[in-house]
């Protein structure tokens, strides 16, 4: 099963303190090209950390993180990042904002339109183009996030949260949208979450981590076949490897 | 009383349980309509007027401290008919544009600069914050050694009333921006500068007009000051006239017609502000 996979981000030996916090301490972990790993853990274990790391937005203490055997040095339109809030310009429509990410492709407005249109049909919001953000639900502002981070074409997506301020049922209808999406255009995903069903279902692997100082519990292969379809959650298989996670971050409650 | 127990004991009882829980009322008060609203204020302003009118008419106050309401009107209006009272308000008006555009021009790209840089906040924040306390009052024996007893020295107390509280407020304003934009931009490969200028600025922009708007209710108050102590003209100048004459109609005509140009003033940048920032509003 275990098919070499082109190496697309890099994190060796990361380590990152905030004054006292050990924030993240000694973390190794490789992101396929074009795979979709989640990472889950308790609250407070480095998960956002890491992402701005890789993000760029973020240094090191030390460790280095690289991407096609680059070293990141800050960040940059190579990595596209979605929010746990969807910080979406309010004085600008759905299309508008989309079209922010857009300059700087030395596209001709036009262009720059029609992209972004694509980019917003892409999500399913093809007519909420000249939507302000203040008049979508979190749902849809989540999605017309997802759309500006998908319209300049980023190799990697890093998402942090992206669905924890919605509720249970539009998450459930997220997560399955999110598979659908990224089962049509394969790219490098990292997905923090905290919801371990939302990990299984989209994830190719998922990591689980473990706080004070912020370390790598273990990684999980998810070997459901694709495409991912709503039923399988109820599965056995499925179940048995929520359980798992579940007992896994449990443990580290205790300990 | 106690021949007649529980039957009619528990009903009366059961029925006010049941009103009052009915009656409880909500924690925040009921949003009035716009109707009720504008209603209620202009009941309010002729409250005012008739105890106004009461106090002259029966004689409790004698006129030449509290003149009748239609005195005053007369003595506006005859100011408007002899063309003084619009020379006035020509003067104050443009003083208070002046003054004031000139301390929003400066404090704006200050008052920005000042909430994103620490550097520069750490140079100029603690130093505004002391010299805002400084009574601008105070100021107008020496603005007016400076620069005379012109316009310029109008401007000038404009500007020191505004400019500096200005300035606190963008940076306040900018600060306020989350850092999650920032981010935002600079994961989209956007410089420091334009991150500033294109998303923290623009983020900020509906307190930055609140601020605006509170400070040209400032500059209103300033230009008066000034042309109280100094004036060949305006309508602080008028009011310093009528006081040497005794002419109290005069002086509070003309401190309503100031309060109403005040409001109106507001009016305009509350509507102007509502119509720019509509996107704000939620159609949900
Ligand atoms: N900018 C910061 N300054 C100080 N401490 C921080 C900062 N960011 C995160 N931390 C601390 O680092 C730890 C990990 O935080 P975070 O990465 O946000 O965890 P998670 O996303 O898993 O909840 C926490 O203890 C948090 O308080
Ligand atoms: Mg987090």
């Amino acid at each position: 099963m275990s098919v070499a996979v082109a190496q697309k981000v890099r994190i060796e030996g990361v380590t990152k303190r905030f004054g006292a916090v050990d924030a993240l301490n000694g973390i190794d972990l490789t992101l396929g090209d074009n795979e979709f790993v989640s990472v889950v853990g308790a609250s407070g274990c480095g998960k956002s950390t890491l992402l701005s790391i890789i993000a760029g937005l973020e240094d090191p203490t030390s460790g280095t993180v690289t991407m096609d055997g680059h070293d990141v040095l800050g960040p940059g339109r190579d990595r596209g990042v979605v929010f746990q809030q969807a910080t979406l310009l309010p004085w600008l429509t759905a299309r508008g904002n989309v079209e922010f990410a857009l300059r700087g492709e030395g596209l001709s407005a036009g262009e720059r339109r029609t992209r972004a249109q694509e980019a917003l049909e892409q999500v399913g919001l093809a007519g909420f183009g000249d939507a302000y953000p203040s008049q979508l639900s979190g749902g849809m502002q989540q999605r017309v996030a997802l759309a500006r981070s998908l319209s300049y074409g980023p190799s990697v997506l890093l998402m942090d949260e992206p669905f924890g301020a919605l509720d249970a049922l539009t998450r459930r209808t997220m997560q399955e949208w999110l598979t659908e999406v990224w089962e049509h255009h394969r790219m490098t995903v990292m997905l923090i979450t905290h919801d371990i069903e939302e990990a299984v279902y989209t994830s190719d692997r998922v990591v689980v981590m473990s706080p004070r100082p912020g370390r790598i519990r273990q990684e999980f292969d998810i070997d459901l076949p694709r495409p991912r379809h709503p039923e399988m959650i109820a599965t056995p298989e499925f179940q048995h490897v929520v359980r798992e996670i579940l007992a896994l971050i449990h443990q580290g409650d205790v300990d | 009383m106690t021949s007649n127990p529980t039957t009619t004991m528990t009903a009366p009882t059961a029925t006010t349980t049941r009103t009052a829980a009915r009656r409880r009322r909500p924690v925040q008060a009921p949003r009035l309509s716009r109707a009720a609203y504008a209603s209620t204020a202009v009941v309010a302003f002729v409250v005012l007027v008739a105890v106004w009118w009461l106090l002259t008419a029966l004689g409790t106050v004698k006129p030449i401290f509290l003149p009748s309401p239609a005195a005053v009107a007369q003595a506006v209006l005859e100011q408007a008919t002899n063309g003084q009272l619009w020379g006035d308000l020509g003067a104050s008006v443009y003083r208070v544009m002046a003054g004031y555009l000139l301390a929003v021009v400066m404090a704006l790209p200050l008052g920005v600069l000042t909430g994103a840089l620490p550097r520069v906040e750490a140079a100029l924040e603690p130093l505004m914050d002391f010299i805002r306390y400084m009574p601008v009052v105070a100021f107008v024996p020496l603005t007016i050694i400076w620069v005379g007893t012109g316009d310029a020295q109008k401007f000038l107390i404009i500007w020191l009333g505004t400019f500096f509280q200005l300035v606190l407020m963008v940076s306040d304003a900018v600060r306020t921006v989350p850092v999650a934009y920032q981010n935002l931009g600079a994961t989209l490969g956007l410089s420091r500068m334009q991150i500033l200028l294109r998303i923290v600025f623009l983020a900020s922009a509906p307190r930055v007009w609140d601020a605006l708007r509170i400070c040209l209710g400032w500059a209103w108050t300033w230009v008066v000051v000034a042309e109280l102590v100094a004036a060949t003209t305006g309508m602080g100048y008028r009011i310093t006239v009528g006081q040497r004459y005794l002419a109290t109609d005069l002086i509070i005509g003309y401190v309503i017609v100031l309060g109403a140009l005040g409001l109106i003033f507001d009016q305009i940048m509350r509507r102007a502000g509502q119509a720019i920032f509509r996107y704000e509003r939620s159609a949900r």
